[in-house]
């Protein structure tokens, strides 16, 4: 990549974040370094796992509306997390917090237990156990 | 309290960290360098390890391997602590930075408040240095951004207590002792073999061959898995290129650097004509990014188009064999 052809395309890089860094050759054919604003690819793929996310969040959703499954798989989505990452906070097995997203035992969980959920995703109890109070 | 560090803005974050703290010790390592010395560059293809849903592809060596596998090239001495309570953590670190010491520290990527929201994920084994304190506010210099910033208390040890794969657990490091003159030379040397060494690894997953075995899949994914989930794999394959500081082309660039600069300091020409074909490889790699991206965005393509990318990643995948027999005999 010459110094020059060192994309600028939009991103979601803003001005406070400033710009990143890459490497590049200038016309002696010398390595040097050159700041880019963004690339068309990157945002692009970005945008891609973006928008799998979002799925995964109206899907959770949809299936907590037709209590299918517990608010905590919800939030758990809207927090980019996956069971492991979630088990890992709140400092229980996988299949304890995969339990817990059946409705009817997430209905008989603890206040403690609630408490500590709702400390990850960084929400209320009266959110956690309500996800209209939320909005996304 | 401050301390006097000059904060260098880099492409990837390890490389950066060691780059700016060797520097702030008096010792002129450039970025490129460091990530040459240290065997930063390769390829890998877990396709047992999912992150995001999607297969685990890695351009680099693992966090942390750089910087050990330069360490013990040049000579220095790294302390590494980890600690299980977060007041130990946080006292050890205001310690050292009472005693004028900046610290490497490893931390999880979601709660970088710095960050555009976009790019936080759940990722762990991001790098940054602190360089003081002021009140409550941590100094920090983070070599993926241009400018320096600060971080609460509680934000940074939010951030050193992430949880998830690769938790950093406090995760604290610093060089404790150089040798009298750096030796770059034979680190070079040895840093080239071992990276053409696992470039050219008999193993399908792993280098060149890796490489191949990506592209053979691509043909294969739009029939078993669906156009769908094919474009979430390769925009993950694209992400992981492009995205996490790679300062380009999957850090084929930054190796570039890096052999233009051994050519000079080792005196061997050959170093520098590889080091234009890298760049080239370079390019490759981006327009196959290019091309991939295009394609799911482009709802409307047939199954030619991820035959077509699958031709550009197979023929980078020769090269990138042929590359490093080459790499291997010039040194």
């Amino acid at each position: 990549m010459k110094k020059e052809e060192v994309p600028q395309d939009k991103s979601f890089f803003k001005e406070e974040h400033g710009k990143e860094l890459c490497y590049a050759v200038d016309d002696q054919g010398n390595y040097t370094t050159a700041l880019s604003s963004g690339w068309e690819a990157k945002t692009i793929a970005l945008n891609n796992a973006l928008s799998v996310i979002e799925e995964r969040i109206a899907d959770a959703k949809q299936r907590v509306l037709e209590n299918k499954t517990s608010p905590i798989e919800y939030y758990m989505e809207v927090c980019k997390m996956e069971l492991p990452i979630l088990a890992s906070y709140v400092g229980m097995w996988q299949w304890r917090v995969k339990r817990h997203f059946k409705p009817s035992v997430f209905k008989k969980l603890s206040q403690k237990a609630l408490q500590k959920y709702a400390e990850v995703f960084d929400i209320s109890v009266e959110q956690l156990k309500n996800i209209e109070l939320t909005d996304s | 309290m401050k301390i006097d560090f000059e904060h260098q803005q880099s492409a990837h974050c390890e490389n950066g960290v060691v780059s700016n703290l060797m520097k702030h010790n008096g010792y002129e390592v450039s970025e490129p360098m460091v990530f040459g010395i240290g065997s930063g560059l390769l390829f890998c293809y877990i396709p047992f390890v999912k992150i995001n849903y999607a297969p685990l592809i890695t351009y680099r060596a693992m966090a942390g391997f750089i910087f050990n596998r330069f360490a013990k090239r040049v000579g220095i001495k790294i302390k590494r602590e980890k600690f299980k309570d977060p007041e130990k953590a946080r006292a050890r670190l205001d310690e050292n930075l009472q005693k004028n010491n900046p610290v490497g520290l490893q931390v999880g990527v979601y709660n970088l408040v710095y960050f555009p929201d976009e790019y936080r994920f759940h990722f762990n084994a991001h790098n940054l240095v602190v360089y003081g304190k002021e009140n409550d506010n941590y100094l920090i210099s983070d070599p993926v951004m241009q400018h320096v910033t600060t971080l609460t208390d509680k934000q940074l040890e939010k951030v050193r207590y992430a949880k998830g794969p690769f938790a950093p657990n406090g995760h604290m490091y610093y060089p404790i002792a150089f040798p009298e003159t750096l030796e770059l030379e034979k680190a070079i040397k040895k840093g080239i073999k071992h990276t053409c060494r696992e470039m050219l690894a008999p193993v399908p997953i792993v280098g060149a061959k890796g490489v191949k075995t990506v592209a053979k899949m691509i043909r294969k994914w739009p029939k078993k898995l669906g156009s769908k989930k094919t474009n979430h794999y390769l925009g993950q394959i694209v992400r992981m290129q492009e995205e996490i500081g790679t300062g380009g082309g999957g850090f084929r660039y930054i190796y570039a650097a890096f052999l233009q600069e051994a050519s000079a300091l080792l005196k061997n020409g050959k170093l520098s004509e590889l080091s234009k074909e890298m760049t080239e490889i370079g390019d490759q790699w981006r327009d196959f990014a290019l091309d991939a991206s295009r394609l799911y965005k482009n709802r409307s393509v047939q199954e030619d188009g991820y035959n077509k990318v699958a031709d550009q990643l197979e023929a980078i995948g020769n090269r990138e064999a042929d590359f490093f027999r080459k790499l291997k005999r010039a040194i």
